[in-house]
């Protein structure tokens, strides 16, 4: 068969669920059963719009959450419900994940320094002091970050600087997986292309798996191997990045690259992008199967919107 | 051209903004003399690589100063109508955080923060947040304060905004946390919104629908906004005029097409260069040689010369003045004396500047 297939995936996800109850009478399904495979040293994208439960699908990975249903397989071990002791510290030293938000997840009364270390110190991954300060300030040049920056508290950095060192903590550890979620938005485009380069380099150098979860489409085109579309919850499209800037087949898919800005003034002043309402079209996620276009790719649908839907694309 | 911009109703001007730090490494000069000017109505764009200095010159306006942040010298001329109905102009250099907290924010001068965490309380449901700006400066009833922020909660494209109301921040997503922050913005009408990357986790739709609403209320209230974002598509889809920063320093500044049809300063060409392009197929991104300046020590000359292959020997020695090169356009960059020698753009640039001004042809 195909190469992908003949691989082991390092994540394996099966009809994940992740429901969070708001009250007695409503519940938020932000995450509705969503399944697919990550391979080793791969990117895979993960896009959709606002609230379509990205994040949230990383945090379940990384088991901040309990899934509410569904399998979460991460380098052979079953990850998904209780955790043996041994699996539980596989994961916490090999799968890492870059915060959207970064002050809400660094320690202001923390040196920046500190912050870095601390995932070194308690998986005891150093030899000595000194080798312990040269990892921290190799990283921390790596991101374009400085060793005075080294002993400055994080409310001292500017927005992308502090982004960096969100990126710098993940990576330091050497981790099999990074989920990093939004983790270059808030980088000007220079410094998003300093970093962009140095997670490949890092994949190249140590075959580093990524979910990128971001949305900024043209970004995700650029680094990603394949790429997943959420909405609402579900995932709508998957296929490898070619076939969804080339052949997307579902409407929301569609919507979305059509509103990919432009840096042109003249253009964006005047531009009118698709919109999608899910309502309108008359779509059920719910009632949709996983349909297959080629090995890679795949569509959510029934069977007529499939159909319908394929009908002018080159399928 | 200046008889003209006379007559435009000037509501912001920075003059000769000077801004340091002090910490464990010695003293940060973050800001090093910003010129800036805000015309009613108008929408300028700040970009510049992170740690340029764009949050700290904005927040300054805002009355935000770290503790250990200082203003060195410079001013910051705020013109509005006062209670009274006079126009008035004060420096809110020389005011109190406190001062230009009770007098201004919320209600005259309204900032969406970079971190939008930070600027919600963890322990209040999110429809209060966006009620008290308007109970406290605009003096609306609860019941008209709750109906006008859900409303908001609307425009800003959240889904069941009577339901979300009675959300937490944290059972928001980072994007729905980011639109609430916009929603207690707009909330008071101000006179000057100043947005700090508002859509760097938003999707590209409700992107465009935040930036639509925002000009609609510009066209409706005559605010003048700030935007700071990275992201050169906002920056083309809204701004009239666009300063570039650099290491503290405005380096180049001009109207939206001087910019991006014309750009004269070579760090402007990196910007624009590193772009990522949908139709590009290069496996590396362009990203603009070397690091920033160290603002911890004393910078000679331009601070961007060491990253600037077109640097000239005047360039290590002597900061260059701002060259007038025509219309609004000036540039800090000894390229621009006319005793320079001609340069010209990267290949990839120019090749992009064709591609526009193709794409442009059609319009
Ligand atoms: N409290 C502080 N103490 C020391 N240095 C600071 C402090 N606040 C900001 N700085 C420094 O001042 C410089 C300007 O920061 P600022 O936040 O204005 O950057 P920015 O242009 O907004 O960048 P970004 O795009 O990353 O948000 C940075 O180098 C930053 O590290
Ligand atoms: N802890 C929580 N409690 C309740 N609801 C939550 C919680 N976390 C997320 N949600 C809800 O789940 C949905 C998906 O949120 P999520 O943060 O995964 O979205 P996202 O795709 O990351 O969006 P964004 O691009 O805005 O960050 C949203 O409706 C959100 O309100
Ligand atoms: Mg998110
Ligand atoms: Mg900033």
């Amino acid at each position: 068969m195909t190469q992908t297939e003949a691989r082991e995936p390092l994540l394996h996800v099966e009809n994940l669920k992740q429901h969070f109850r708001i009250n007695r009478n409503y519940t938020t399904k932000a995450v509705d059963g969503i399944s697919f495979d990550i391979y080793p040293g791969e990117t895979y994208g993960l896009v959709g719009e606002s609230g379509s439960g990205k994040s949230t699908t990383g945090r379940a990975l990384i088991r901040l959450y309990t899934p509410t249903a569904g399998k979460i397989i991460f380098d052979g071990r079953d990850i998904s419900g209780n955790m043996k002791p041994e699996d539980e510290e596989y994961l916490r030293t090999n799968m890492q994940m870059i915060f959207q938000d970064p002050m809400a997840c660094l320690n202001p009364r923390k040196k920046v320094k500190e912050i870095i270390a601390q995932g070194l110190e308690i998986h005891h991954m150093y030899k000595d002091q000194a080798d312990l300060d040269e990892k921290v300030n190799t990283i921390l040049e790596k991101v374009g970050l400085s060793r005075e920056h080294a002993t400055r508290y994080p409310q001292q950095f500017s927005g992308g600087q502090r982004q960096r060192i969100g990126i710098a903590r993940a990576l330091v550890l050497n981790p099999k997986l990074v989920i990093a979620d939004e983790a270059i938005s808030a980088l000007d485009v220079s410094i998003q292309a300093q970093v962009v380069n140095l997670m490949k380099d890092l994949q190249d150098e140590l075959g580093t798996t990524y979910l990128f979860i971001a949305h900024d489409l043209s970004m995700v085109k650029y680094i990603s191997d394949r790429i997943g579309v959420m909405h609402l919850g579900h995932l709508v499209e998957t296929g490898t990045t070619d076939e969804i800037f080339k052949n997307p087949v579902h409407p929301y898919t569609k919507s979305l690259l059509s509103a990919i800005p432009k840096p042109n003034p003249r253009v964006e002043k005047s531009r009118i992008a698709l919109t999608y309402d899910k309502k309108k079209e008359g779509v059920d996620y719910t009632a949709g199967t996983a349909h297959q276009l080629t090995e890679t790719h795949q569509v959510l649908a029934t069977d007529e919107e499939f159909e319908r839907w394929i009908k002018d694309t080159s399928y | 051209m200046t008889a003209k911009k006379d007559k435009k109703d000037r509501v912001l001007s920075v003059r000769d903004l000077n801004i340091s730090f002090e910490t464990a490494s010695g003293t940060v000069r973050a800001i090093r003399g910003v010129r800036m000017d805000l015309f009613r109505g108008e929408t300028i764009a700040i970009v510049g690589e992170s740690g340029s200095g764009k949050s700290v010159t904005v927040k300054t306006i805002m009355g935000i100063m770290a503790n250990n942040g200082k203003i060195e010298s410079g001013r910051i001329d705020y013109t509005f109508t006062n209670e009274k109905g006079e126009r008035e102009t004060v420096d809110l250099t020389k005011l109190s955080q406190k001062e230009i907290r009770y007098r201004f924010n919320g209600k005259h001068i309204a900032m969406v923060f970079q971190d939008p965490m930070t600027s919600l309380d963890p322990t209040m449901i999110i429809g209060k947040q966006i009620m008290e700006g308007m109970i406290l400066h605009e003096k609306l009833s609860k019941a008209a304060a709750k109906e006008r922020a859900i409303d908001l909660l609307r425009k800003v494209g959240i889904e069941n905004p009577e339901k979300r109301f009675h959300e937490y921040p944290h059972q928001l997503s980072g994007g729905m946390r980011q639109r609430v922050v916009i929603a207690i913005a707009l909330a008071c009408n101000p006179d000057i919104l100043i947005c700090d990357e508002p859509t760097t986790a938003l999707d590209v739709t409700i992107q465009a629908k935040i930036l639509e609403l925002i000009k609609e209320l510009q066209r409706e209230t005559g605010v003048s906004v700030i935007y700071i974002t990275h992201d050169l598509g906002v920056v083309a889809k809204v701004a009239d005029y666009v300063d570039v920063m650099y290491a503290g320093r405005i380096v180049e500044k001009g109207s939206i097409d001087e910019i991006f049809y014309d750009p004269r300063h070579p760090y402007t060409w990196g910007l624009l260069a590193s772009m990522p392009d949908t139709d590009t197929n290069s496996k590396r991104l362009f990203a603009i040689p070397g690091t920033p300046p160290n603002l911890l020590e004393k910078i000679d000359g331009d601070a961007f010369a060491p990253r600037n292959p077109f640097a000239l020997a005047i360039d290590y020695k002597t900061e260059p003045p701002m060259f007038n090169v025509g219309g609004q356009h000036r540039v800090a960059s000894w390229l621009c004396d006319p005793r320079a020698p001609k340069v010209e753009m990267p290949d990839q640039l120019k090749e992009r500047m064709e591609k526009m001004r193709k794409e442009n042809e059609g319009i």
